[in-house]
């Protein structure tokens, strides 16, 4: 593929609202995991919670979209220049020149929770205030964003669980490349909600303590939520706009699915195997290429032990690796975007971050799991995302000065 | 700025359109529609515990897609796919938030899994053994255009065959109230970048601010308004009258798409 550059990106998520946030806690090991007291839950869980998300206005004009997962957005919008950068996109390319793909796994889902306590008890009817299309529906956050920035051109939101907003990647890179568009609104948005809480705690998947990524006694995930965008252009040809040296670029997406069991990976991976090969064909290298591997790692018994078995297989056992999730929870359908600009962050400061909580890595997991940070240059990383339904998608960035 | 794919395979299923070979003669204009409510088949491809716990969405989906890759003389692992939606299962979703908001809110792990926007893309894989990529979507009322452009997408920028659903079934009350999506229908089109023997039509589409084509039945016109995947009709309809030229699509509010039906 031709590299795509990724002009402007940004996360909120509980370990920071924005890069500088996000950058001194990933370099200061400090995770944003707290005991769950969202709303009426009582499990016994750690969660990783925005803080201020409920503050958050919406304008005025935007206030039918007003959700926890939509306020979310703009809060994750509001960081970093991000909105400038994409005005600057609108004039230079044109509002209808710009798609937007988002991904979300459960979108404004808290507000037809919160509305369902709230049903008329003659009728059973939803409250009058419940607006389904702009803050429970799938779409919701991408129309939003859409609005927001008074786009013209296509939108959509990618839900295929916690590997949405990787995917999206995929889907404007082969619409910028179908010349449909010149620039991409990419990223994940994904917000606590009851339905995942109690879901995935049916699951018998949600840990009490803080995850443990790859640990040998791991037992479970812990839920986070999280807001990351990036704005996606083609590599300037114009010799006066050359690219910096650390400029962070999409090298190569693979994608594939299980075909196996809705909510297990296959056990020796071998959907996320062809991913993670996938992006290595698009982007033209070898495993020895890559410096550092984001890892899903969502702390479940079934997921790590299925990555790390391939990771150790297609790149070998020395290879530096790491999961995030430890630090951030698993935000679902936001994983992606967030573990996107994570690795943005490793390849412009050099830092290969350690997975945090994990003791004893577990010794089958043949694999270079970090537990302490790493200072070094780090030209190309890939990351890694897999979801519900054997859905699995790998991405591969590098810096402008690695290609 | 156009995208250029050709159809080598149809799916349709709706309220009284039972697949696309038996509605032809409904949309070409030749038979009065007559709404019936919308036959979802078994799942016959999934082992029995996946066929027990799938919603109508998964019937649908399946129904629906492997009509359209039959009738291209395809096999559908080989395909990559996309998975268009404007809701996903709404039994489920409706069962969910009912329980969540009751005193007891386990819920069951079968109820959470079949949460997913992108269970039908799940169940695909397992009944048809597709390990390709999928693209789960949902761009709410513009869900057929957003499908029909990152299926085109797909066959231009990377050169490869692709099935594209979109799929949509009904909230119950009291979602429903505040969707009503009438009942489930279904549009399945394979494409290709090559015209080949089973090519049906050549498929151009482009953004447009024309407004959208609407049917003269009133039933029809229904349909299409009202279910977010018979946005796609106009589509069939030519291809049904055997009728080239230049038609626009429902996508989103300030957006058409112009599609040119051209065939072979």
């Amino acid at each position: 593929m031709n590299p795509l550059w990724l002009s402007h990106f940004t996360a909120t998520s509980s370990i920071g609202q924005g890069l500088k946030q996000t950058l001194a806690a990933l370099r200061e090991r400090r995770a944003g995991l707290v005991p769950c007291t969202f709303d009426t839950v009582d499990l016994q869980t750690f969660i990783g919670e925005v803080a201020g998300v409920d503050t958050v206005q919406l304008p005025e004009h935007l206030a039918d979209f007003n959700c926890r997962n939509n306020r979310l957005a703009l809060l994750g919008l509001l960081q970093d220049g991000f909105i400038e950068g994409v005005r600057a996109a609108i004039a230079k390319y044109g509002a209808q020149r710009i798609g937007v793909f988002l991904g979300t796994s459960t979108s404004g889902i808290l507000q037809t929770e919160l509305a369902y306590r709230r049903r008329d008890p003659a009728s059973g009817k939803l409250p009058a205030d419940f607006i389904y299309g702009k803050t429970h529906n799938t779409y919701s956050v991408a129309n939003f964003t859409r609005c927001y920035f008074d786009l013209t051109g296509p939108a959509v939101v990618v839900s295929s669980a916690c590997s949405s907003s990787a995917k999206v990647f995929s889907s404007a890179r082969r619409m910028m490349a179908a010349g449909l568009i010149d620039a991409a609104v990419v990223g994940g948005v994904d917000s606590l909600c009851l339905t995942t809480l109690y879901g995935f705690n049916s699951l018998g998947l949600v840990s009490e303590q803080p995850c443990r990524p790859y640990d040998a006694q791991r037992n479970g995930l812990s839920i986070g939520e999280a807001a990351a965008f990036a704005l996606l252009e083609r590599i300037p040809q114009h010799v006066s706009k050359r690219l910096s040296a650390d400029a962070v670029l999409l090298l190569g997406a693979g994608e594939s699915s299980d075909a196996y069991h809705m909510s297990s990976p296959h056990p020796e991976g071998r959907g996320a195997r062809m991913a993670m090969q996938e992006a290595l064909n698009m982007a033209g290298l070898q495993p020895t290429d890559i410096d550092y591997i984001n890892l899903h790692g969502t702390a479940t018994q079934n997921n790590d032990a299925a990555e790390g078995c391939v990771v150790s297989s297609v790149f070998g056992s020395a290879i530096p690796c790491s999961s995030t999730k430890g630090a951030t929870g698993h935000t679902l359908g936001a994983a992606g975007g967030l573990e996107a600009v994570i690795c943005a962050l490793a390849l412009q400061h050099g830092l290969l971050p350690a997975g945090l909580n994990t003791q004893q890595i577990d010794p089958v997991l043949d694999v270079d799991y970090l537990l302490q940070n790493r200072e070094q240059p780090v030209a190309r990383v890939l990351s890694n995302s897999f979801g519900f339904g054997g859905t699995n998608c790998s991405l591969i960035f590098g810096r402008a000065d690695s290609l | 700025m156009t995208l250029t794919a050709y159809i080598e395979g149809i799916g349709l299923t709706g309220p009284g359109l039972a697949n696309w070979p038996g509605s032809q003669a409904v949309l070409g204009g030749q038979l009065p529609y007559q709404p019936a409510k919308t036959i979802l088949p078994p799942p016959a491809l999934l082992p029995a515990a996946e066929r027990r716990r799938s919603g109508a969405i998964v019937k649908l989906t399946l129904a629906t897609g492997l009509e359209a890759i039959n009738a291209a003389g395809l096999i559908a692992a080989n395909l990559p796919s996309v998975f268009s939606s404007s809701g996903g299962d709404g039994e489920n979703c409706h069962a969910i938030c009912e329980m969540l908001a009751s005193s007891d809110r386990q819920i069951s792990p079968t109820r959470f899994h079949n949460s997913v926007h992108n269970t039908a893309a799940g169940y695909w894989g397992i009944a048809t053994g597709s390990m390709t990529s999928s693209s789960v979507l949902c761009a709410f009322d513009a869900s057929f255009g957003a499908g029909l452009l990152e299926a085109l997408c797909q066959v231009v920028a990377d050169n490869t065959r692709t099935v594209m659903l979109a799929c949509d079934t009904p909230y119950p009350e009291p979602l429903f109230s505040t969707r009503p999506i009438p009942d489930a229908f279904g549009i399945a089109l394979v494409l290709a970048p090559e015209k080949s023997a089973q090519a049906l039509a050549k498929i151009t589409v482009s953004l447009s601010d024309l407004p959208a084509d609407r049917f003269d039945d009133n039933a029809l016109e229904a349909l299409r308004i009202r279910i977010p995947a018979a946005r796609g009709l106009p589509v069939l309809r030519a291809i049904a009258q055997r009728a080239d030229g230049r038609y626009v699509l429902d996508y989103l509010n300030d957006t058409t798409l112009a599609v040119e039906i051209t065939l072979c």
